[in-house]
């Protein structure tokens, strides 16, 4: 199914695509930037940053509000961006994306709105041992509320699943299976619709975490069945602070809200309240509108480049990044190969820390994140307090890779003992 | 533009001294640094409100664990007094380097650990 994609090829396209963000022909000292960081955020386009603009210079207002222009202009630009939203994901309706401030959000709005209506003592919930900080605390708060059993699908040291005992895994107590669709840390892209269908054999639900996923591979919720699909707007190209949770109709529609306040109601009256239809019931108070907006433009602007395209570059570039790094003295990539991973690599170099392989980067004007990646269980795992991880977007080069090693190069010579 | 890795601070990070432990410490105290996953232990036998022998032991990055090695240099046969007065002038003097807001958290831990235990404090003081 993968496209073809040769470096070369990777390298033209991507290189009239950083025109279009403007903070890529930003100087880091007197090097150029080479932005490597993109699965902490991603950098935004022309085209997102003009549609926030807009919404703020000719269109501000509060939504679903006043009768007003303004009002009612504002209200038809947030609701575009739900179906802009639900169009990438292939949603069979925008009424099933519950804006958010990101996967965080998302996922604490599981737990809080569907996790308390349906969780009870003697359930399980299963996790895994791969997943991001998000995806652990929130259940961990949840158990200890209501003591529910939290397990975990544990970690292989070759960055895979170890699915041997999900039979016994996953089970007849167990509720919901939350996973990490695509690891931020290994890159691994984990089996979606084997687990899912696995779930729901036993009548459990999931909840997917896009994080990772959404800006960089098609997701179809409907082809995958998921139940639940948590992930962040800032990963792709939009806004910080904006976000969605996408949902099962009948799920929303049986889920209590988790907030509330303006919006979320139907009618308040001093003795009980009655809640708004799905989705507005989980969106109390005033939305992140400019923000919204942001994330609509943001899934325009990807779906028009083609998320098989944007996937197919970056398993080429990957490839071609994983072959260049295995060749850095003393450098250890974490994680399985290339044909299992998505756009990122994290690894340790011997004997340097990497905070100091990414200072030292930075003085040659690669950006790239150094610590534990909000996912210390992994680094647990594989005995190691922290790494360093170069991410990849649409818009590097395989021109950004040799940056990077060379980059890489000069941190092994200044630590050469 | 290597300044942050000058050869000084290499070559305490290479060959730390004092690093390890001491069997009769009166002041033992250990600190992290939770964002970047930094330790630091410091050790110290007193005499007569002096600080008569030191030791530290840690892993992190090259800053942190440099700062300490040289920091229990600095230390031996100093006055207690004289040590809760350091500050992070005295630290970044003691480098000699420029250093950035996330990179001085590293370059403090050190320090931070070692006024703790003079201190005999859980909180860094101000
Ligand atoms: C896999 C994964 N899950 C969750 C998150 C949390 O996302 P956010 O901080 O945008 O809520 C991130 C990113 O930080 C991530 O990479």
């Amino acid at each position: 199914m993968l496209m073809e994609i040769n470096p070369a090829a990777v390298t033209d396209r991507a290189e009239e695509l950083k025109r279009e963000f403007p903070i890529l022909a930003r100087r880091i000292g007197d090097k150029r930037l080479v932005y490597l960081d993109n699965a902490a955020t991603s950098q935004k386009p022309e085209a997102v940053l003009q549609a926030m603009d807009d919404y703020y210079r000719l269109y501000n207002a509060n939504v679903h509000r006043g009768v007003h222009t303004l009002s009612e202009e504002a209200t038809a630009l947030y609701e575009q961006a739900r179906v802009r939203i639900a169009r990438l994901l292939h949603a069979p309706s925008e009424k099933q994306i519950v804006f958010t401030r990101g996967t965080t959000e998302s996922i604490n709005l599981v737990a809080n709105a569907w996790g308390r209506a349906n969780l009870k003592p003697g359930d399980e919930v299963l996790i895994t041992e791969m997943e991001h900080h998000s995806n652990i605390v929130p259940w961990q708060i949840l158990r200890d509320q209501i003591g529910f059993t939290l397990r975990y699908i544990p970690l292989g040291l070759d960055g895979l699943l170890d699915v041997s005992d999900l039979d016994s895994l996953i089970n007849e107590r167990t509720k919901l299976v939350s996973f990490i669709h695509v690891s931020n840390v290994l890159g691994t892209i984990n089996p979606a619709a084997e687990l899912i269908a696995a779930a729901h054999a036993v009548g459990a639900k999931v909840l997917l975490d896009g994080a990772q996923s959404v800006p960089h591979m098609p997701v179809d919720v409907q082809a995958l069945d998921v139940d639940f699909l948590a992930f962040s707007g800032h990963k792709m190209c939009g806004p910080t602070g904006s976000g969605a949770l996408y949902a099962k109709r009948e799920l929303l529609e049986a889920m209590p809200p988790w907030m509330g306040g303006g919006d979320m109601i139907r009618e308040v009256k001093m003795s009980a309240s009655k809640w708004n239809a799905v989705p507005y019931k989980f969106e109390a108070g005033t939305p992140s509108i400019a923000e919204a907006v942001g994330l609509g433009a943001a899934a325009e602007y990807l779906s028009a480049l083609g998320m098989d395209w944007i996937n197919a570059h970056e398993r080429a570039l990957v490839g071609y990044a994983y072959e260049r790094l295995g060749q850095v003295e003393g450098l250890r990539i974490l994680g399985p190969g290339p044909d299992q991973r998505s756009g990122l690599i994290s690894f340790t170099v011997d004997e340097i820390h990497p905070h100091d392989l990414s200072a030292i980067l930075d003085q040659t004007g690669v950006a790239v994140r150094a610590g534990h990646h909000c996912a210390q269980p992994i680094h647990d795992r594989f005995g190691i307090p922290a790494s360093a991880r170069a991410s990849l977007y649409f818009y590097n080069t395989t021109e950004d890779i040799d940056q990077l090693v060379s980059g890489l190069e000069h941190a092994v010579q200044i630590f050469a003992w | 533009m290597d300044d942050l890795y000058r050869e000084a601070i290499l070559d305490h990070y290479r060959h730390p001294r004092r690093k390890g432990h001491l069997e009769d410490a009166d002041i033992h105290y250990y600190d992290t640094n939770p964002f970047c996953g930094d330790e630091i232990t410091i050790e110290l036998k007193v005499e007569d409100g002096k600080i008569v022998d030191a030791a530290f032991d840690g892993q992190g990055c090259a800053i942190s664990q440099a700062t300490a090695s040289m920091l229990m240099e600095e230390i031996l046969g100093k006055d207690i007094e004289e040590v809760k007065s350091w500050d992070k002038e005295f630290i970044l003097d003691m480098l000699g380097i420029e250093i950035g807001p996330v990179r001085l958290k590293c370059a403090l831990l050190p320090l931070k650990a070692l006024k703790a235990g003079v201190w005999g404090l859980d909180e860094w003081p101000e």
